[in-house]
C-alpha cells in the first residue's frame, strides 16, 4: 500500500505502477460529464464565451486541479438545505464517458490523477504518460466505504448542473484505490480487454 | 384506500442500503474463489465491506441509486392513481433522507428535477392486478452504469455467426459481456430475454432480475442455456471490476417470450453487483419485507 498526499510532483507519479494499491490524501476536485463538457466549451477549445460564474469557477479550481485529481463522481450529499454538507454515499462513475475529452483536460490543468472506475482508453493512456499522470482505480459500488474517507466537504461549484453533477471540493484521508494505468503506458484495462477478446473468439468458435 | 407513503418509504430505504442476502452470498462466495491477494479478491473484499457498512449506517450502498423500477401487483378495486402518488411521495421523501440521490435529469433542458421525479417513466412503475388480497410491490434500484453496457441483438448477427436459435443467444450474450468489461461493476447478474419486440424484450430482461440468485429455471433448456452462459461468460477472465479474474458474472436469468415471424431479439439487462431488489407485501392491514 502506497500512500499519497496531492498535490503530487512528476517524480513521485513516475515511481507508479499497475497494480499498486494506493491511499490518497488531499484535496481533489469531483467532476463528470457535464463538468468535462464545460472545461472544454468554456476553457479548453471554447465554443461558448464565459458567463455567469464561470471565470470566477474557474479561477478557483485552477489550482486544485493542478498537480492534483480529479475525481469522477456524483455524490450522494446530505445537509443540502442548510450548506452544512456531509457526504453520505461517493463511489466512483463510469469513466470511459469522459474519454473524448479527459487527455485534454489533463494537459490544460497538469493532473496528476484521474480517479474512476472502468478504465479509460488509448487517448487518456497516452496523456498519463505525456502530463504524467495516473489513471486511479476506486471500487465501483462502494459508495458508504468511501464516504468514510471523505473528511470534510469544503465547497461546491456549480451546483445549478445537479448534486451528482456538481464540483465538489472535498478533503480526503487514505482514500483507497488501485492503479490501472500509469504513466508508462501500462494498462490493465487494455490487458484484460485484449485477453477476453481471445477468450471470446475461442467459445464463439466451440 | 390505505396510506402506505411510509411502507414505501421503507421499501426504498431497504432497497438502497441493504443487499438481498442472497446477492450476498454469492459476492462471499467469489471472494473465496478468487486467488488471495489479488486485485479481483482485494475488490470483493471492499464491495463486501461496504455492504455490511451500508447496512449498519442505513446509507446507500452505491451512490447511483439509480432508476427505481417498481413492479405492483394489487388486488382487484385498488386505485393505481392513486398507488402511483403516494409511491411518488415516498420517492421525494427518500431522496431528502439521502436514501436516494436525485437522478432525474430532463433529457432536453438538462435540468435535474432535485427530487427524483420526472415524467411518468421516473420513477418507472408497472401496475398489474391480481387474484386474492395480497398487494406486493418489488423494487430494484438500477444504476447508470450497468444501464449504459445493456445490450439488444437482432438476430440473425453475421458479425458473431450467431443464427436464430439458443446457440445465436449464447454467441450474443457473451459478446456483450465481453464488451461490457468492468464497466457495469462486475461481477453483475444478466437478465435476458429472448424474443418480444425491442420494447417488451428490454421490460422483460429487467423483471428475470427479480427472481432469486439461486432459483433453477423451470424449462430445462433454458435452465442448461444459463448454467452454459454463467460457465463461459466467467471463463472471460474480467473479474470484479474488470481487475481480470475467476467472477465476471454472479448469475444468469433468461426468459422466452412470443415474437413476431420476422423478429427475433436478445436483450440483455446487465446488473452490476449491487443487485438491490427487495419487495413488500401487503396481506391483511400488514406489512413484511423480503
Amino acid at each position: 500500500m502506497k500512500d499519497i498526499s496531492l498535490p503530487i510532483s512528476a517524480g513521485d507519479i513516475r515511481e507508479l505502477k499497475v497494480g499498486d494499491p494506493v491511499k490518497l490524501s488531499g484535496t481533489i476536485l469531483t467532476g463528470r460529464d457535464a463538468v468535462h463538457k464545460w472545461m472544454i466549451d468554456t476553457f479548453i477549445h471554447p465554443s461558448r464565451e464565459p458567463q455567469g460564474d464561470d471565470q470566477q469557477v474557474y479561477d478557483a479550481i485552477h489550482p486544485i486541479l493542478d498537480q492534483g485529481a480529479i475525481y469522477h463522481c456524483g455524490p450522494v450529499v446530505a445537509g443540502l438545505d442548510d450548506g452544512d454538507y456531509r457526504f453520505v454515499a461517493a463511489g466512483p462513475t463510469t469513466s470511459i464517458r469522459e474519454e473524448p475529452y479527459q487527455a485534454d483536460v489533463m494537459r490544460h490543468f497538469h493532473l496528476r490523477a484521474v480517479i474512476g472506475k472502468g478504465g479509460m482508453g488509448a487517448k487518456t493512456l497516452n496523456a498519463c504518460r505525456e502530463v504524467p499522470a495516473v489513471y486511479l482505480h476506486a471500487i465501483g459500488g462502494a459508495a458508504s466505504l468511501i464516504a468514510q474517507s471523505v473528511r470534510k466537504v469544503i465547497c461546491v461549484y456549480k451546483l445549478d448542473f445537479g448534486v451528482p453533477e456538481a464540483m465538489w471540493v472535498i478533503e480526503v484521508e487514505g482514500f483507497p484505490a488501485v492503479v490501472t494505468m500509469d504513466a508508462h503506458g501500462g494498462s490493465l484495462h487494455a490487458e484484460v480487454q485484449e485477453l477476453s477478446a481471445r477468450k471470446l473468439d475461442e467459445l464463439l468458435q466451440a | 384506500m390505505q396510506d402506505l407513503r411510509k411502507a414505501f418509504l421503507e421499501l426504498i430505504r431497504r432497497t438502497s442500503t441493504d443487499l438481498p442476502p442472497d446477492v450476498q452470498n454469492s459476492l462471499e462466495a467469489a471472494r473465496e474463489v478468487e486467488a488471495t491477494g489479488s486485485a479481483a479478491q482485494g475488490a470483493l473484499i471492499t464491495i463486501l465491506e461496504n455492504v455490511d457498512l451500508a447496512r449498519e449506517n442505513a446509507t446507500p450502498i452505491c451512490q447511483d441509486t439509480g432508476t427505481p423500477i417498481f413492479t405492483v401487483h394489487h388486488p382487484a378495486g385498488w386505485s393505481t392513481r392513486e398507488l402511483r402518488a403516494q409511491i411518488e411521495e415516498a420517492i421525494a421523501l427518500a431522496t431528502s433522507k439521502s436514501y436516494l440521490r436525485p437522478n432525474a435529469v430532463d433529457a432536453i433542458s438538462g435540468v435535474n428535477s432535485g427530487n427524483n421525479l420526472g415524467d411518468s417513466a421516473f420513477p418507472t412503475i408497472h401496475f398489474e392486478e391480481v387474484e386474492g388480497e395480497t398487494l406486493t410491490v418489488d423494487l430494484i434500484l438500477k444504476g447508470g452504469g450497468c444501464e449504459n453496457v445493456g445490450a439488444q441483438y437482432s438476430l440473425p448477427d453475421s458479425r458473431l455467426g450467431a443464427g436464430r436459435d439458443l446457440e445465436g443467444v449464447r454467441k450474443v450474450v457473451l459478446d456483450a459481456v465481453q464488451k461490457a468489461q468492468g464497466k457495469g461493476c462486475a461481477p453483475g447478474v444478466l437478465g435476458i430475454a429472448i424474443g418480444g419486440d425491442r420494447g417488451s424484450s428490454y421490460a422483460a430482461s429487467k423483471e428475470v432480475l427479480l427472481r432469486p440468485m439461486t432459483d433453477e429455471n423451470p424449462d430445462p433448456e433454458l435452465a442448461a442455456l444459463e448454467h452454459t452462459l454463467y460457465t463461459q461468460a466467467n471463463q472471460l477472465g474480467i473479474g470484479p471490476m474488470g481487475f481480470g479474474g475467476q467472477t465476471t458474472v454472479l448469475g444468469v436469468k433468461v426468459k422466452g417470450m412470443h415474437r413476431l415471424p420476422a423478429s427475433y431479439f436478445v436483450s440483455i439487462s446487465y446488473m452490476c453487483w449491487a443487485h438491490r431488489r427487495r419487495r413488500m407485501t401487503l396481506t391483511g392491514g400488514k406489512v413484511t419485507y423480503s
